[in-house]
């Protein structure tokens, strides 16, 4: 059986009440040593206020090559945003 | 630098292929490790970051070597702290490099066994507590001129893990200038080793850059791949032209006669470091190579139980966690 320790990646709640966000990855044998390695790693300055690690062969990933089929048809979707609409500058803030 | 002598890779991949990859490059895209890249420039990567990592995984025993016998508490914390972040420069980096496809154990097993190297610079030994100074003083700031064009090198985890590590080294080198200056103030015993430190360390630091620009055959395709941004004489000048300013403010004398203002040029002039000792060093043959790898070897087997039982413990846990459900 292979003895690396399996990889984790790393995601930290900044402490403004934003969301988790990827910062790195860590090997660990299980997930509180994850945690706690996590924590030494890359909460060393108050970079953080939770962490979350999951084990990276559990994350499902889209591929480079799907990029066309995925994305180009919100492309075309100009009126999906907000500067679309002409608002009239009488109607004020909307 | 960090990483010296980079061998690059030629590419023998498909001709049309190379060119949308350059033309990715040059417009200032960031390759992720998903991306198609050529073969050499994976390999290239590999090696650079690989090498960039080993150095401050080995980079941490010249320091390691001075925490016990720090001057005070604060001085003991500050090194303690220094030195641990060395160790996450390390992992962030081997991070990357592991998104390339090799595994953070092949990168070690190569260190261990010479197949991969590190900076010259920490083959060379820390006699004293001015070296402290010095090392965080010259050898992170020489580091820093070299890490701070790479947050926008091409590779996305590389860049990413560079401006982590950017983050965290000016507190090395301003914690090394405030050591070496409370030398250089203080007794005049003090003051000659802080002089001293410097006229040790000045030539090595400079050699961390690599050879000058005439020897060195790996920088084209690696500039042209943005995995090296700048060229080691570019990167030495800058070096020599910020820190003699601080040698002077220091009140120290320099550590090289050659050093003189070219009002012409607008830099400083300097005389080379000897370079068959950088040859020399670079081949294992430096004052503390032996001593450095041995200490990494001895770390890693004696660390082998500790990976195996956590393992083995994570392994039982799981097991009796599915024999629960």
């Amino acid at each position: 059986m292979k003895n690396e320790w399996p990889l984790w990646e790393v995601f930290i709640r900044g402490q403004h009440g934003l969301s988790h966000r990827h910062v790195g990855s860590l090997h660990a044998p299980d997930a509180e040593m994850a945690i706690k390695n996590a924590r030494d790693v890359y909460t060393r300055r108050n970079e953080g206020v939770s962490i979350w690690v999951v084990e990276a062969n559990h994350i499902a990933a889209s591929s480079p090559s799907d990029k066309g089929p995925l994305y180009e048809p919100s492309e075309s979707k100009v009126y999906r945003h907000p500067t679309f609409f002409d608002i009239p500058d009488e109607v004020g803030a909307m | 630098m960090y990483a010296q002598m980079v061998k690059s890779e030629a590419s023998t991949d498909d001709p049309e292929k190379l060119a949308a990859f350059q033309a990715r490059i040059d417009a200032g895209e960031k390759i992720e490790p998903k991306d198609w890249m050529p073969a050499g420039y994976r390999k290239t990567l590999i090696r650079q970051i690989g090498q960039h990592a080993h150095s401050e995984i080995v980079g941490q025993l010249p320091e390691g070597n001075w925490i016990t016998r720090a001057p005070t508490l604060e001085r003991k914390a500050i090194l303690l702290a220094k030195v641990q972040d060395e160790a996450g420069h390390g992992l962030y980096l081997y991070c990357a490099a592991e998104t390339l496809g090799v595994s953070r154990d092949e990168l070690t097993e190569m260190l261990l066994d010479g197949r991969m190297k590190y900076s010259s610079i920490f083959n060379y030994p820390t006699l004293n507590w001015a070296d402290m100074g010095a090392v965080g003083w010259l050898v992170d700031g020489a580091a820093i001129l070299n890490q701070v064009p790479l947050q926008r090198t091409s590779f996305g985890p590389y860049s990413r893990a560079m401006i982590r590590v950017c983050k965290e080294e000016s507190f090395h080198a301003r914690q090394g200038f405030d050591v070496i200056r409370k030398m250089a103030n203080g007794t005049p015993a003090q003051k000659k080793m802080a002089q001293d430190a410097l006229n040790r360390l000045w030539f090595p630091a400079l050699m961390m850059f690599g050879p000058s620009d005439a020897d060195s055959v790996h920088s084209t395709q690696s500039m042209a791949w943005k995995i090296k941004m700048n060229t080691n004489d570019e990167l030495r000048q800058k070096f020599v032209d910020q820190t003699v300013p601080q040698i002077e403010f220091l009140g120290l004398d320099l550590p090289d006669a050659g050093i003189k203002w070219n009002e012409e040029r607008g830099h400083y002039d300097y005389s080379d470091p000897d370079w068959d000792e950088f040859f020399d060093v670079i081949q294992g043959n430096g004052p503390c190579n032996t001593d450095r790898l041995a200490a990494r070897n001895k770390a890693w087997q004696d660390g082998q139980w500790v990976r195996d039982g956590l393992l083995a413990h994570a392994r039982k846990t799981a097991a009796r966690k599915v024999a629960a459900e």
